[in-house]
């Protein structure tokens, strides 16, 4: 993911001097497949939402999650993509496949997938939506990622970060997993088992 | 690379795991919806540090921190809801309305259930 | 023990009498006769020992005064002023607590609430002490205000009898209207004279120091006019007398009432120093008296006859004031003071023997007098001094009024206006025949009725016939003083003149042949129409007998004064002024019309209003958050999409709205 086409070479400076050198109209490469998966994915995840499969749902989410996987890519961030397509699309949407047929969701399609809420939740979802991307849009329209250079998302950079910085709130993280792990136990366990 | 590409995505990716949150009825679906919001903030952390160049690599590191506090939330979760559909016989959450204010049909609904949960015991 | 320290003495040990009285009266009621009856006893004794020391006039007063602690305005002291006047009224008030406090053990003596009543009238006699010797004018408030409690409890006694309820508010609330202007003159007076201290007062008033002495006068008279029960203010008095005989005989004849005359006596010079004032005074007095003396000559019950009579004693004392002559006026006073004691206590004898308060009862009983002949002849002697028949000793005091007035009408009072004098003169003519008229009544009526025989019961006990033949006394024999007296006081002669005595005298037998003609005449009737309840209990005590009376007087007779008797005298001498003359000439009527309806009219327009308007918002106030309530009550779904909707709609635009404001647009 270092190439990064033809024409952006020039040194970052340079390139937050004249912003103009960019334009929407001359996206590079990488930006061209950012945006076609970035499509992908939107859509994706606004299947998965609006669905009346259940399971399929949860199969659309995982093209999201992946969708999202290559994004990192792109970003230069290796090692947090093999992270999500493990993590998420190996077990998150396992576990939920999982929730979905113990509560005995129905297979096909459920004319009751959406509550009565739903109006007001677009109304809201779209009130967001229209002024996040007004806010960020009106924030970053002048600014570039540079990703030319060494990889910021390699393996060895986050391990040695990870290692390095970032120890302690690791190993709280464990301690915070495991407590995850035995209460998801206590609390599907069957009470009466024991008697 | 255009930095509010990303930044764009990301704020749709919220809005509509906003949407599913609010619009599902199934609680599983709703845990989906949440996973999609999570993931937006990750994109957004990623890219932030990338364009940032970050020393520490905070972004990425608090990430990681997102994807395995995300994958302990949905064990939790899905425990609830596993514990609420046993108990109550649906995960629907639009069904799950005891806090509800109209109190006749509502209280005598669940002492039915209690009583048949005592029964069935 | 300096004359100071005696004189605190007769003051300190009623007081303290009343409240050991009223702390034990409930765990030891054993305690509450001599509680009652000794200090009062030791009070009158000391009052006479300093009365003896302060010696009757050759020496001057004596004065003793304390300030407590400083005001920041006008000073308040402590203040004792003893001179002639003070302590022989204190010697009649000592005098009467003591024989009212004797009687009630007897005429009380099965009431539960006896402890009680004994203490409260043991606070008003060192109350009532108070206004005597005090020196100081807020001082002087200040008994005279707890007279006015008092008064107000002593007459509530049968609070079970709808009448003593309605009359001890009416009381209150009468010497009240009167105390309010009375307080504002005082502090007209003291501002005047930078000084509470009556002396003090005087001596500006004399000076000519008092800027509006009219206006103060005036509000002065207000409260005088409330407490002495003169018109326009008396008709508490005659109400009163729904209270225990002993309490009328001691409140309402012969001190409370007093204390008004009294204090226009200590205050005479601020009367004096305006004209209009004594007119006005005059012609008070002048129609209190006759107006009063019509009444009397009405009344069915023996106790508001005796009331209107000393309403219109009490005129003739400030028609003394009037004419300018306090020696008379409190000579007046302690005779009086001393003979209606004695008629009211008989009263309660008679009222006890009778089973009734009724005259027109009383006319057809026969034997009364032979029953109670201690009562009788008490009575008769007490009804002959209130007539002013010499030598009782009415005849002396009243004598005095008549001469002073006199002495003004020619002219020879110094700066007292002839015209007051003439009217208090002719007045009190006019007065002296309708009072013996309305005695003979009293005696023949009561006496000398004709029909069945008294139902019987045993003898009155000792302690109520021995305290009448103690008050006989005073009643024969107090009119010698008429000689000796002027050294007490401001040194005038209180001897008869030949004139009005010829006057006077020659009134009073043509009303006592008169009223004893047109009995004879009337008699014949009393036998042809039966009338009368009685309600005898010969074993219970005699107020028992009282509290039934009353009780039963207006449902026996068809109002609280009137029986329709046509064997009543009265009725054949007043003709068609009868029917007013008992209802006391529509006062209350008046009252009511222009004081009691508009108050009933704003009551009602204030509930109305608190009622339709003020509650309106009140309930307002209520539902608005009960409707409010409701509508979020509909929001409360229960579900939790519902809420997370409502929130982020919230941060959404908290959001916006921050975003917008930054940004500055």
């Amino acid at each position: 993911m270092t190439g990064t086409g033809s024409g952006t070479g020039i040194a970052t400076a340079v390139l937050a001097a004249n912003p103009h050198a960019h334009g929407f109209l001359s996206p590079t490469g990488v930006e061209i497949a950012f945006l076609l998966v970035g499509i992908v994915t939107l859509g994706a995840a606004v299947v998965s939402v609006t669905t009346r499969q259940l399971v399929h749902a949860a199969l659309w989410l995982v093209v999201a999650l992946g969708g999202l996987a290559v994004e990192y890519l792109l970003l230069t961030a290796e090692f947090i993509a093999w992270v999500q397509v493990l993590i998420y699309v190996g077990s998150v949407v396992v576990l939920l496949l999982f929730g979905l047929m113990l509560t005995k969701a129905p297979i096909g399609r459920s004319p009751d997938a959406d509550s009565g809420n739903r109006w007001a939740a677009l109304a809201v979802a779209a009130a967001a939506a229209a002024s996040l991307v007004w806010v960020v849009v009106d924030a970053f329209r002048a600014t570039w990622i540079d990703l030319d250079g060494a990889p910021q998302g390699t393996t060895e950079v986050t391990g040695e970060i990870l290692f390095r910085h970032w120890v302690l709130p690791f190993e709280a993280l464990s301690v915070l997993l495991l407590a995850a792990l035995v209460g998801a136990i206590v609390l599907s366990r069957r009470k009466n088992e024991e008697h | 690379m255009h930095l509010v590409y990303p930044a764009v995505l990301a704020a749709l990716l919220f809005c509509v795991g906003l949407y599913g949150v609010l619009a599902r009825r199934n609680a599983i679906l709703v845990l989906m919806s949440v996973e999609l919001m999570l993931n937006a903030v990750n994109l957004n952390l990623v890219a932030f540090d990338v364009w940032l160049r970050d020393e520490l690599h905070a972004g990425q590191a608090l990430t990681l921190f997102t994807i395995a506090i995300a994958a302990a939330e949905i064990g939790i979760g899905l425990a609830i809801v596993l514990l609420v559909h046993r108990n109550r016989g649906t995960a629907d959450i639009d069904r799950l309305r005891d806090l509800s204010e109209t109190a006749p049909d509502a209280a005598t609904e669940p002492a039915d259930r209690e009583q048949k949960a005592e029964a069935a015991a | 023990m300096s004359t100071t320290t005696t004189a605190v003495l007769v003051l300190l040990l009623p007081f303290l009498g009343a409240i050991a009285g009223l702390l034990t009266g409930r765990r030891a009621p054993g305690f509450a006769r001599p509680l009652a009856v000794l200090p009062t006893l030791a009070a009158a004794v000391l009052a006479v020992v300093v009365a003896w020391r302060q010696g009757g006039g050759g020496d001057a007063a004596i004065d003793a005064a304390t300030r407590l602690t400083p005001t920041g305005s006008v000073p308040i002291d402590l203040a004792l002023h003893l001179d002639g006047f003070a302590v022989l009224l204190a010697v009649l008030v000592g005098t009467v607590a003591t024989c009212v406090q004797l009687y009630s053990t007897a005429y009380l003596r099965d009431d539960p609430r006896y402890p009680s009543y004994a203490a409260l009238v043991s606070l008003f006699t060192s109350a009532m002490l108070l206004v005597v010797y005090s020196g100081d004018l807020m001082v002087l408030l200040v008994g005279w205000e707890i007279m006015g409690i008092c008064s107000y409890f002593l007459v509530g006694h049968y609070w079970e009898t709808e009448a003593a309820r309605a009359a001890s508010l009416k009381a209150f609330l009468v010497t009240k209207l009167g105390d309010v202007p009375f307080l504002i003159g005082i502090f007209a007076l003291a501002a005047d004279a930078g000084t509470f201290r009556i002396n003090g007062i005087l001596t500006t008033a004399v000076s000519g120091g008092i800027d509006h002495p009219t206006l103060v006068a005036l509000l002065l008279l207000a409260g005088v006019a409330g407490k002495s029960a003169q018109f326009p203010l008396h008709t508490w008095l005659p109400d009163a007398m729904a209270g225990p005989t002993p309490v009328s005989a001691l409140i309402h004849a012969a001190t409370m009432v007093a204390a008004g005359v009294y204090v226009v006596a200590r205050l005479l010079p601020v009367f004096a120093a305006s004209t209009a004032a004594l007119v006005v005074l005059a012609v008070m007095a002048a129609v209190t008296m006759v107006g009063s003396a019509l009444a009397a000559l009405a009344q069915d019950d023996i106790k508001r006859v005796l009331a209107y009579s000393t309403v219109g004693q009490l005129g003739y004392m400030t028609g003394a004031l009037a004419v300018g002559d306090r020696g008379a006026a409190v000579f007046h006073l302690i005779s009086h003071g001393a003979f209606k004691a004695l008629l009211f206590l008989c009263a309660g004898v008679i009222i006890h023997a009778a089973g009734t308060n009724s005259l027109a009862a009383m006319a057809r009983m026969s034997g009364l007098a032979k029953r109670i002949p201690d009562a009788y002849w008490t009575m008769t002697a007490g009804l002959l001094a209130l007539a002013a028949i010499p030598p009782f000793s009415g005849f002396f005091s009243k004598e005095a009024v008549l001469g002073a007035a006199e002495h003004a009408a020619q002219g020879n009072g110094h700066g007292i206006p002839a015209a007051a004098g003439w009217t208090v003169l002719v007045a009190g003519l006019v007065t002296a025949l309708l009072t013996a008229g309305y005695a003979t009544r009293l005696w023949l009526l009561a006496f000398h009725g004709k029909g069945a025989e008294a139902a019987g019961h045993g003898r009155e006990p000792l302690a109520m016939n021995g305290v009448l033949w103690v008050l006989f006394l005073p009643t024969v024999a107090f009119g010698l003083a008429a000689w000796k007296l002027p050294a007490w006081f401001d040194g005038g002669s209180l001897t008869p003149t030949l004139t009005t005595s010829v006057l006077s005298t020659g009134c009073a037998l043509a009303g006592v042949i008169v009223m004893y003609a047109a009995w004879r005449k009337t008699v014949v009737a009393t036998a042809r129409a039966p009338l009368g309840a009685v309600a005898a209990d010969p074993e219970a005590a005699p107020a028992v007998s009282e509290i039934e009376a009353i009780a039963t007087h207006e449902q026996a007779y068809g109002g609280i004064a009137a029986a329709c008797d046509p064997g009543d005298p009265s009725r054949l001498l007043l003709g068609p002024l009868h029917r007013h003359a008992v209802s006391g000439f529509h006062l209350d009527a008046v009252y009511a019309a222009l004081f009691v309806r508009p108050v009933r009219g704003a009551a009602r327009l204030a509930h109305f209003l608190d009622r339709e308007v003020v509650e309106t918002y009140v309930r307002g106030a209520g539902a608005a958050p009960g409707l409010l309530g409701a509508a979020v009550r509909r929001a409360q779904t229960g579900n939790v999409q519902t809420y997370l909707s409502a929130l982020l709609a919230g941060s959404v635009v908290l959001a916006v709205a921050a975003v917008l404001v930054a940004t500055g647009a």
